[in-house]
């Protein structure tokens, strides 16, 4: 064997031994976390006031003859968990569409005014119009979605550059930051502390009707982001190269910036703009990686995991008087979780 | 050229502030309040006693403001990064919600030395974590940990104000920012570190422009990095802790002024950092005088006004450009 050869032989030697292990660490993180999601529904379905036996949440869930249980499980436990698992996953997936189309990592629904739009949308309903309910969903949706089609306005122009929706973006998010302060200061004190809570995020609103609409809209966006997804992992090599492989860049662009604005918008509405879930959730999951890839599936169960367990946390950890909407917790927690990897982590990642 | 340009409207910005409001005063009546104020004459009171400081204050809050802003572009290499950034807004914010909460504060100047406080740990606290680990100071780490500084203190907030509705009255007025009612003592205060942020911020723009190149070509090009990252930090800390404690967390101008600096003289820090200094000011006067007059005879806060005004701006500005270095 030439020396040659074995330098290829070695060199291709080495190459399937680091994609073996990138695979086994993928494989691992996958692993893990849908065991910590299962471990927090599970928790979710069995802790509170009437605690319930792993086997009686499976029994109410299978439908054993035993009506407390079901009750407890199916018509109060239940609809809160999946609420917490669609926004979870809605805005996991969102912030990592947005920031990986726009390759800045400070850019996700919570920066670039959707969560503002949707935000100002909301307080406007609550205190303008003294509206409840899914009325204020609706007004919350209408602002996301508003704010979503005005940056495309603005920020087309023969295509869509990252830079120019993010920066357009920030600006729409400090003016519906503006129209919710002067909402706040010129209300009754009482009035913005309902805006406020709303404004944290939360999900002891939930119920069925909430549930069945969110899933309906994932089950139409989530398949979406499965086709988009080849699309991006190409944009990631750049514009040239992907257009080279025969992609439309700007075209997958908007694309994926529509689903991800739709993703945030139809997540807000449902329980509120759940502070730094979206921005967090891919950061953590790519770090968590390590391999530099686009890590849709690994940040939308981040996202599970921090919804969930926020709201776990929140109800059943800290004291009951508090009534802290989950919407805290995945801040107060989060936060110093990303400075605790940022500060200890080896390589960089995003 | 530009800069004198921006000078002369600067001035008339200026002027503009002491004449209009919820009564407008002539210019010679302003001249005459300031060189030779007749005792109970009543126009003069209001110019001198309301008009001159909140001027003064948004004159000084805007060129800390729009310093800091273009020093965060530079620092962190993203042009989406405004002083609100580093968690220093954020930092400020916990300490005032602490002193109203805690301690029972309730008038602005008392929030000055809270908020200057809570700026500087902020700071502290998000470039120290920036600082450990493997690779040391990174614009990402930066802007990461300094967004997950300001989540984490909005979390604590929300659960105060959630709880505490006496304090959320305070509190939510402080937030929003506004020029009004702040007596000159406040200025006199913080103006020593406002000069001394300002002229570091004069002289970073060299250390910006390497920067801007990336870490390893600021240092084949005899750059001290660690040095120089250091400089404008403390830089940023000085001017928006001075600012945040003087007018609120009015995070947009440090935004927004940088681009307009950018669009005008091109990539150059040195110029950026000049001209954000002078069109900080205009812009935050400008929204303070709009919300005087919007509203009359009351008024709308400064910091509610000025993205309103802004952000069309800040939009033409990104729409025209084809890129942006930052």
């Amino acid at each position: 064997m030439s020396a040659l050869e074995v330098a290829v032989a070695t060199a291709a030697a080495g190459l399937r031994r680091s994609r073996r292990r990138r695979h086994a660490r993928r494989t691992t993180v996958l692993a893990l976390l849908t065991a910590g999601v299962a471990v927090l529904a599970t928790s979710a379905l069995m802790l509170g006031e009437f605690r319930l036996s792993a086997g009686q949440v499976a029994g109410a869930l299978v439908g054993a003859d035993d009506p407390p249980a079901h009750f407890v499980v199916v018509d109060l436990r239940l609809p809160r968990l999946l609420l917490g698992i669609l926004v979870g996953a809605a805005f996991g997936l969102a912030g990592a569409l947005f920031q990986s189309v726009l390759r800045n990592p400070l850019a996700s629904p919570d920066v670039i005014g959707i969560s503002q739009g949707a935000s100002a949308g909301a307080v406007a309903a609550l205190l303008l119009g003294g509206l409840t309910g899914a009325a204020v969903s609706g007004a919350a949706l209408a602002g996301g979605a508003l704010v979503g089609l005005l940056l495309y306005a603005v920020a087309w122009r023969g295509g869509m550059a990252g830079h120019r929706f993010v920066l357009a973006g920030i600006g729409v998010a400090y003016v519906c930051t503006s129209v919710v302060g002067y909402l706040l200061t010129r209300s009754e004190v009482q009035q913005a502390q309902v805006a406020l809570l709303w404004m944290t995020g939360s999900l002891a609103q939930a119920d069925w009707s909430t549930v069945q609409l969110l899933a309906a809209t994932l089950a139409v966006l989530v398949p979406v982001v499965a086709l988009l997804a080849r699309g991006l992992g190409l944009l990631l090599l750049g514009d040239d190269l992907a257009a080279g492989l025969g992609l439309r860049p700007e075209l997958v662009r908007a694309g994926v910036l529509a689903t991800g604005i739709a993703l945030a918008c139809a997540a807000t509405a449902a329980a509120g703009p759940v502070a730094f879930v979206a921005f967090v959730a891919a950061p953590v999951a790519r770090r968590l990686l390590g391999d530099g890839r686009l890590a849709l599936v690994e940040s939308a169960l981040m996202g599970v995991v921090m919804v969930v367990g926020a709201d776990v946390v929140a109800q059943h950890l800290l004291p009951a008087d508090l009534s802290v909407p989950a919407g805290v917790v995945t801040g107060a927690v989060g936060g110093p979780y990303l400075i605790w990897l940022m500060a200890t982590g080896g390589r960089r990642t995003t | 050229m530009a800069a004198l340009v921006i000078l002369g409207v600067l001035a008339l910005a200026l002027l503009a502030s002491l004449m209009w409001g919820a009564r407008d005063i002539a210019v010679g009546q302003v001249w005459a309040a300031l060189v030779d104020p007749v005792a109970g004459d009543h126009d003069h009171l209001v110019v001198r006693d309301l008009r001159v400081p909140r001027t003064l204050i948004g004159l000084v809050a805007g060129a800390a403001l729009g310093a800091a802003g273009a020093l965060m572009q530079g620092v962190t290499r993203n042009p989406i990064a405004d002083p609100g950034l580093l968690g220093i807004n954020s930092g400020a914010s916990l300490a005032v919600l602490a002193a109203i909460s805690g301690l029972g504060v309730t008038s602005v100047s008392g929030y000055v030395w809270f908020a200057f406080a809570g700026a500087a740990v902020a700071a502290l606290v998000v470039y120290g974590a920036a600082a450990l680990g493997w690779e040391g100071v990174t614009p990402v780490k930066l802007a990461l940990i300094g967004a997950a500084f300001t989540a984490t203190a909005t979390s604590i907030i929300t659960v105060v104000l959630l709880t505490d509705r006496q304090t959320l009255d305070d509190y939510r007025f402080w937030q929003v920012g506004s020029l009004a009612n702040r007596p000159l003592t406040v200025l006199a205060g913080v103006l020593p570190f406002v000069v001394v942020g300002l002229l570091l911020a004069l002289a970073s723009g060299r250390v910006l422009n390497a920067l801007a190149l990336g870490d390893d070509v600021a240092r084949g090009l005899g750059q001290d990095v660690t040095r120089g990252r250091l400089l404008v930090v403390a830089a940023v800390v000085l001017l928006c802790g001075s600012a945040v404690s003087m007018v609120g967390p009015i995070a947009f101008v440090g935004l927004a002024v940088p681009h307009l600096a950018r669009a005008l003289v091109g990539p150059d820090y040195r110029w950026i950092v000049v001209l954000s200094m002078l069109l900080g000011p205009v812009l935050l006067l400008v929204a303070d005088i709009a919300g005087r007059l919007v509203a009359r005879p009351g008024e709308v806060e400064a910091g509610l006004v000025v993205a309103v005004i802004g952000a069309p701006v800040l939009i033409a500005i990104v729409r025209r450009s084809r890129g942006i270095a930052a």
